[in-house]
């Protein structure tokens, strides 16, 4: 420790104010906070602090989020497969193939992500924030494997500047970053974010065998639903909703399994960072308006199906767990966090049952509810305002 | 009867070097000093000059803004100082002490027949008055109100904090009195509030006055979180409040006429070698306590607790209203990775450090803020600590926004800085909570 100590206090001064690199003084910095804690002491106010800080929180749900990733990289190998050959594939070989399909994704999204909140870091003076250590690695989970390199540039770059920094940087921004750069896709390229084609990465050119097909559970939900057709388990991946739980089936990186989402939820209730409040209530908010349809009546697939398989299917799972419990675009009071998820949940599945030519609603509904989320902490501390003046009247 | 409050909200932080048992006599120290900057918002007067004998009691200072308040001398002795800090701020009043204590005699007798000017009077005059603190904001208690109660918290639940049972004995009668002075001082009602499972010996005399029952962890011991539950500042309310070893004061100065300000206090914390109780004077230097029993040079003397006190220097003097001294190690280390692997165990609320949080029992804490100061990102801490109907980030960010109105509607009136210090301590992204509410309350106490 002594050594690294000393050569980071030899490469200090070049980095400082008057160095020779002082134009990378906030990279530097956040280099040097990341290997050592400052040795910086309490001046005001309680002289003991809490030995938590923003780097363990962001690494916290970084960690929860591998399950996920290495399922979804398993799971890439898995798809090209089956899609090539037929076959199920290795384990190893599945995994190698989507690894190298993940990495550069990965990679692109923190580089380009990191190397702009250096920038403005830099430009104003400030540490950098460790918020985008998450936002790096949510955007490649929420990516179809087969997304273009340059549009995960693209996105990242649309997400970070116009979706948080404009604002002021980590702790103001109003939408999800993730989900904004998600949605820029989205709404800009719409061809390579859905449809039939995307969720499997093929080499270019490739031939799929005769079986197959790229479509996913929402895909056929929707379709049914706009022919009339009713319910039936054949509209799942693999006819049941098992794959869709273990998630060996097409979609996003990181969204297909649920079990490995729900071992990251795991992770992070009990680690006290992710919100609780805010996954039970988007799930219940599902779970309720999957309900109203099923006991509604009515005709066709997405009114009929259990309202349970909502919240299975799709990205439900992968945006209530670590979409949703993002704290800076998220209610922000106790009652509100309720409130908030309880309301994503319901306009999901409203999206996904309304809206024909939309498939997945998660998204949509929560960088919805990110909009709403201050109006409804408005509401919560109004309350506690008018108990206060209640009490001077009486 | 008063009210049976179950605090759920809080936080007990257990570190080590509790004090024990013991209660030593102090070789009478020979310096004290009395420092302006104790006081919120007050700009002194001096009334003494370097060289001058004063008697315990004596003024050394007034209030520029009430020159009725008086800050008097603990001890007797020759004024061998006035230190003196930017723009001529007035730091500390330094007095030599002499060997044997003489004291200024005032006219106590029959005091319960005096009236309430009369009363308030001789405790303007013998520098009693600075020991009454009002609600909002915590400032010296305006002269001329009768507030809507007075509340005295029996009990300290802070780290480290004194067992009133063992630095308020022999003072039974003393907080009697001071209770019934207190009583003349207010139309209103006086509170005082105990701990259902400690604390209570040294109260058995006091009668009169409305008894509430507190349990719970640390803030239960807070005289704002026992306002807030039994009968909460609105708007408008004028609270006072008074803590129990200077009720002890207040009464032995009006059953003997001398203005006698010695008291137990509780030194402790890891770097302290022998953690008791220590009978000393208001205004003391500390390095006749500290001298030979710390560990090591490296440390940081705190006088009141790790949550709230003051930062002294090794031969400073304790603060005018702290019983309590705490002495812990400076944390100006670097540390290999600590944010992701603590090379210590350290106290938390965070059960992302489970080692630290549930197979630890004491700490060894030091200053290091394990941590940068961030933009708020998470969300529903406070609220685990802070057992008032506020909303506590809120709050903060309209002092940060310094949107008075939002201010008092969010119930600014009812907090100080240290009902709120848990909130900095667990604060992820180590926001000085107690600074930035402070600047909100001066701001406030400015507009009203």
């Amino acid at each position: 420790m002594k050594f690294l100590r000393d050569q980071v206090d030899k490469l200090k001064p070049t980095f400082s104010e008057g160095g020779k690199l002082s134009f990378l003084h906030s990279t530097f910095d956040a280099f040097e906070t990341f290997l050592f804690v400052p040795n910086h002491t309490t001046q005001n106010g309680s002289h003991i602090r809490d030995g938590i800080d923003l780097k363990r929180t962001m690494f916290i749900v970084v960690i929860a989020m591998v399950p996920a990733l290495l399922f979804g990289m398993w799971n890439v190998g898995h798809q090209q497969s089956l899609a090539l050959t037929g076959s199920d594939g290795d384990l190893l070989g599945n995994f190698w193939v989507g690894l190298l399909q993940t990495l550069p994704i990965i990679i692109v999204s923190y580089a380009v992500g990191l190397g702009i909140e250096m920038g403005f870091a830099q430009f104003r003076g400030h540490a950098v924030n460790e918020g985008f250590l998450v936002t790096g690695m949510l955007i490649p989970l929420c990516m179809p494997p087969d997304v273009p390199l340059w549009m995960v540039a693209l996105a990242t770059a649309f997400a970070v500047v116009i979706g948080k920094e404009v604002f002021g940087g980590t702790g103001m921004n109003l939408l999800n970053p993730a989900l904004t750069a998600r949605m820029f896709l989205y709404i800009g390229y719409p061809s390579s974010m859905s449809g039939d084609t995307v969720w499997a990465a093929l080499p270019e050119g490739a031939n799929t065998v005769d079986a197959y097909s790229g479509a996913t559970a929402l895909g056929n939900l929707a379709s049914a639903s706009s022919a009339g057709e009713g319910w039936s388990n054949s509209l799942l991946q693999g006819g049941s909703i098992m794959p869709s739980f273990i998630g060996n089936i097409q979609g996003s990186i990181g969204e297909t399994s649920v079990v490995a989402i729900l071992i990251g939820a795991v992770i992070l209730v009990s680690a006290g960072v992710g919100s609780w409040k805010i996954m039970a209530s988007t799930f219940l908010g599902g779970l309720f308006m999957g309900w109203i349809f099923n006991v509604s009546g009515g005709n066709g697939a997405w009114m009929d199906i259990p309202s349970f398989y909502h919240l299975i299917i799709g990205g439900f799972a992968f945006g209530a767990v670590f979409m949703a419990t993002d704290p800076v675009s998220a209610a922000q009071t106790e009652t509100g966090k309720w409130v908030y998820g309880f309301l994503i949940g319901v306009i999901t599945v409203l999206i996904r049952v309304f809206n024909p030519g939309y498939p997945e609603g998660i998204m949509m509904a929560i960088l919805l509810m990110n909009v709403f989320a201050p109006l409804i902490d408005y509401y919560v501390v109004q309350s506690n305002i008018k108990t206060r003046l209640k009490r001077v009247q009486a | 009867m008063g009210k049976n409050v179950k605090i759920k909200r809080g936080l007990d932080i257990a570190l080590e070097g509790q004090p024990e048992n013991k209660v030593y006599d102090v070789t009478a120290p020979v310096t004290f000093a009395i420092k302006p900057r104790d006081f919120k918002g007050l700009i002194p007067k001096l009334i003494v000059k370097q060289g001058d004998e004063v008697k315990a009691g004596d003024c050394l200072f007034t209030d520029k803004s009430n020159s009725s308040i008086c800050f008097t001398s603990p001890v007797s002795g020759e004024i061998a100082e006035i230190v003196r800090g930017d723009r001529r701020a007035i730091m500390e009043v330094k007095i030599l002490a002499d060997s044997e204590i003489s004291y200024k005699t005032f006219d106590t007798s029959e005091f319960s027949s005096k009236s309430r000017d009369e009363i308030k009077n001789l405790m303007l005059e013998a520098g009693l008055w600075p020991f009454i603190v009002q609600r909002p904001f915590g400032v010296l208690a305006d002269t001329d109100v009768s507030p809507k109660a007075i509340h005295v918290s029996g009990f300290d639940s802070a780290p480290l904090a004194p067992d009133l049972n063992i630095s308020l004995q022999g003072e039974e009668s003393n907080l009697k009195i001071g209770f019934e002075v207190l009583k003349m001082l207010t139309d209103g009602t006086v509170h005082l509030n105990l701990h259902t499972k400690r604390d209570k010996n040294v109260y058995n005399q006091v009668s009169g006055v409305e008894i509430n029952t507190f349990e719970g962890p640390h803030p239960s011991g807070l005289v704002g979180v026992q306002i807030n539950q039994v009968d909460p500042i609105n708007k408008g309310d004028v609270v006072w409040t008074v803590k129990p070893q200077h009720v002890a004061f207040i009464g032995k100065f009006f059953s003997t006429g001398n203005l006698n300000l010695e008291q137990t206090i509780a030194v402790g914390g890891s770097e302290f070698n022998a953690p008791g109780y220590y009978k000393t004077r208001v205004g003391a230097s500390v390095s006749t306590i500290l001298n030979d029993n710390l560990k090591q040079d490296n440390v940081r003397v705190i006088s009141g607790n790790v949550l709230t006190g003051g930062k002294i220097a090794q031969d400073g003097y304790i603060g005018f209203s702290d019983n309590q001294l705490s002495i812990i190690p400076e944390g100006d280390q670097y540390e290999l990775l600590g944010w992701l692997v603590p090379s210590y165990p350290r106290p938390t609320l965070s059960p992302s450090l489970p080692i630290s949080k549930f197979l630890k029992k004491t700490f060894k804490v030091n200053t290091n803020p394990h941590g940068e100061p961030r933009a708020y990102v998470v969300t529903g801490q406070y609220e685990k600590v802070m057992p008032m109907d506020i909303m506590p980030q809120q709050l903060v960010k309209a002092v940060m926004a310094k949107d008075l109105e939002l201010m008092e509607n969010l119930g600014i009136y009812e907090v100080i800085e240290e009902d709120m210090a848990l909130c900095e301590f667990v604060c992820t992204s180590k926001i000085s909570v107690q600074q930035v509410l402070s600047e909100g309350l001066e701001l406030m106490a400015e507009e009203s």
